[in-house]
């Protein structure tokens, strides 16, 4: 058994469009241990989907996966053919999705959807997934569960369906889920619900979890390490508490700006924007991709790609010409600003 | 369910009481029918009497009841040309009719879905042309022309089947394949298109993301939502197919239901047509029924409409 479930190195995903390539995923590197939660941030847009679509193996036909490494508890993942990675899908790796109303096929039962999973994967007869799928979805908080089986979709509401589809992924116990903003559909009074329920499931079984979502909130009551993406690439990735505490890509920056945090923002207080729009991903990309929206944008930003550098602690690194300690001044300034 | 069953059932039995008034009127749509019965040398004297005999000189609501009373119970009347039950010869003809109809829907059926599902799985591919081309053909070609090459090449040129009657299954092939061929585009096109939209949803991601073969995603989880709407196509095409069997059983010389009414218009049989038409409109009905319980079967959403 590897310490880290999942490890992913300079995944790209391109996509041809019809004015050229759309470079969507460039050179994305994470991993993400047994029992760990990683958000990955960043908004409408940015990859985010797609990089949890390349590494289930679920891109659309027309685009283009390549890696230096995709291994799911040290094994790579790759290159083995759609046979073996359908025998990982749904068995040790489970997504989640966005859209908890269209995710479910309208045609079976509750308990049809949920013990096919099982069936497919392990040797247990009907009877035995049935169990399985009472026990699963009570865990999910759903009450009467077996007369819940019986129901169609249609009949359930978004949140109760979000909750049946985080037991389909829990039926044959994967060691990783990838949430893809599970709860972006739902009514905001369900959204929190849903999260936490997720991050306990994800602790009583010791899961990681990829927890896809541009709501900052969220991450910063359920990740234990935080990337930010912007255009395609990854510009920030740390502990929650690193990203939070000293945001250093100056994305991030803005991004934190954006929100209100208690305690920090003050009341009354302008919260900030980033003006300018996310630059197009068709085509040559050359330097910084945030650089035509950065405030401390220089000549060097559009020269040449930017590295991943380290910050002041072990495990945060960046994306930025900057040195750690200017970004460090930067967003002092912003704070007195 | 049973709500549903009951609803469906109340406007299939409206429907048929409408074709009913409908087919019946056909009597007065081509004229006075006592002048048409009596001939041409009858005195007005002899008109009157027919009249009062076949009870033409009732009000015509009076007329309708009294007729649908008798249709009820099987009673379609006497056919004055064929001097027999109108009733007797329909039943005598009807089997052969729905044999055709069930042979060329099952051809329709097996040609298209497969092709249909193919060309939705390799879109714009060689497979999805050939099955494009098969379509436009299917509903270019007239089915007498279509009926008229198969006889020619199958029939005559290499004499592998027999071109006429209902001897055995062999006479059946042509006349199915020739009436199922001109109803296999729509078909295919529709299964097409609901694969296409189909394996575009979430619920396909889903099914994949739960790692299951390609076959069961297909089949399971994809068809039997992109099915729905062809199974209602279906039961209109197989009505359809015994309306358009006139062509087919006279250019095979078939003796079914098709080669009477072809014979009965002819000959201005008018309580013959009568009965063929509504009982063609009612296993229009019963068909379009039975699809909307199979679709209900299908799709639980269905059900509680």
């Amino acid at each position: 058994m590897a310490d880290r479930i999942l490890e992913v190195n300079n995944l790209t995903v391109d996509i041809p469009v019809p004015s050229g390539m759309l470079h969507a995923v460039q050179g994305v590197s994470f991993s993400v241990g047994r029992g760990e939660t990683l958000c990955i941030v960043g908004e409408s847009g940015c990859g985010k989907s797609l990089t949890s679509l390349a590494i289930m193996d679920l891109l659309p036909a027309n685009a283009s996966r390549t890696a230096d490494k995709l291994e799911h508890d040290g094994v790579d993942i790759l290159n083995i053919g759609e046979n073996r990675m359908a025998n990982i899908r749904g068995n040790t790796m489970g997504m989640i999705f966005q859209e908890p109303m269209t995710s479910l096929n309208p045609a079976y039962t509750i308990s049809n959807q949920l013990e096919e999973a099982l069936l497919r994967h392990k040797k247990v007869g009907r009877g035995e997934a049935r169990e399985r799928a009472v026990f699963l979805l009570e865990k999910v908080g759903i009450t009467a569960a077996s007369n819940r089986l019986r129901q169609y979709p249609h009949q359930l509401s978004g949140g109760l369906r979000q909750r049946v589809m985080i037991a389909m992924t829990l039926m044959c116990g994967p060691d990783l889920i990838i949430a893809d903003e599970p709860t972006t559909a739902l009514d905001v009074t369900i959204q929190a619900q849903i999260l936490l329920l997720l991050a306990e499931l994800q602790k009583e079984f010791h899961m990681g979890l990829i927890l896809i979502t541009h709501d900052l909130g969220v991450v910063a009551r359920v990740a234990d390490r935080v990337a930010v993406m912007y255009a395609g690439q990854l510009v920030e990735q740390g502990t929650a508490t690193q990203v939070f505490e000293n945001p250093t890509n100056p994305y991030t920056q803005g991004l934190l700006d954006c929100i209100p945090i208690p305690g920090k923002t003050a009341r009354g207080a302008h919260l900030g924007s980033i003006p300018g729009i996310v630059p197009s991903l068709i085509g040559d990309l050359n330097g910084c991709r945030f650089a035509d929206r950065c405030p401390y944008a220089k000549d060097e930003c559009v020269a040449k790609d930017i590295e991943f550098r380290a910050a002041f602690e072990a495990g945060h690194s960046y994306r930025c010409v900057l040195s750690p300690e200017v970004c460090a001044k930067n967003a002092q300034r912003k704070l007195i600003a | 369910m049973f709500i549903y069953a009951c609803k469906r059932f109340g406007v299939a039995v409206l429907v048929a009481i409408t074709v009913s008034l409908l087919s019946f009127s056909l009597i007065y749509l081509s004229g006075d029918p006592a002048m048409a019965l009596a001939g041409e040398s009858a005195t007005s004297e002899d008109i009157e009497n027919i009249r009062r005999v076949y009870g033409y000189d009732q009000p015509i609501m009076v007329q309708y009841v009294d007729w649908l009373s008798r249709v009820v119970q099987g009673d379609f009347g006497r056919s004055h040309y064929l001097k027999r039950e109108v009733a007797e010869v329909i039943f005598e003809r009807l089997p052969t009719t729905m044999l055709l109809g069930a042979c060329a829907l099952g051809f329709a059926i097996l040609l298209s879905i497969p092709l249909g599902v193919l060309a939705a799985i390799r879109p714009n591919t060689i497979i999805d042309r050939l099955a494009l081309t098969l379509a436009v053909v299917g509903q270019a070609l007239p089915s007498f022309w279509f009926a008229l090459i198969l006889i020619f090449w199958l029939g005559i040129t290499w004499r592998l089947l027999p071109i006429t009657g209902t001897a055995s299954w062999q006479n059946f092939i042509m006349p199915a394949v020739a009436l199922g061929y001109y109803v296999t585009p729509a078909i295919m096109r529709l299964t097409r298109a609901g694969m296409l939209e189909v394996l575009s949803s979430d619920y396909i991601r889903t099914a994949r993301a739960k790692g299951l073969k390609p076959a069961t995603v297909l089949f399971k989880h994809a068809l039997r939502n992109a099915i729905i709407p062809v199974v209602s196509l279906a039961a209109v095409q197989f009505g359809f197919m015994l309306g358009g069997s006139i062509v087919i059983e006279t250019i095979f010389a078939i003796n079914g239901l098709g080669f009477l009414a072809w014979e009965t218009i002819q000959r201005g049989d008018l309580p013959t047509m009568q009965a063929i038409v509504l009982v063609l409109a009612c296993f229009y009905i019963v068909l379009t029924f039975l699809a909307d319980m199979l679709n209900a079967f299908l799709d639980p959403r269905i059900r509680v409409a």
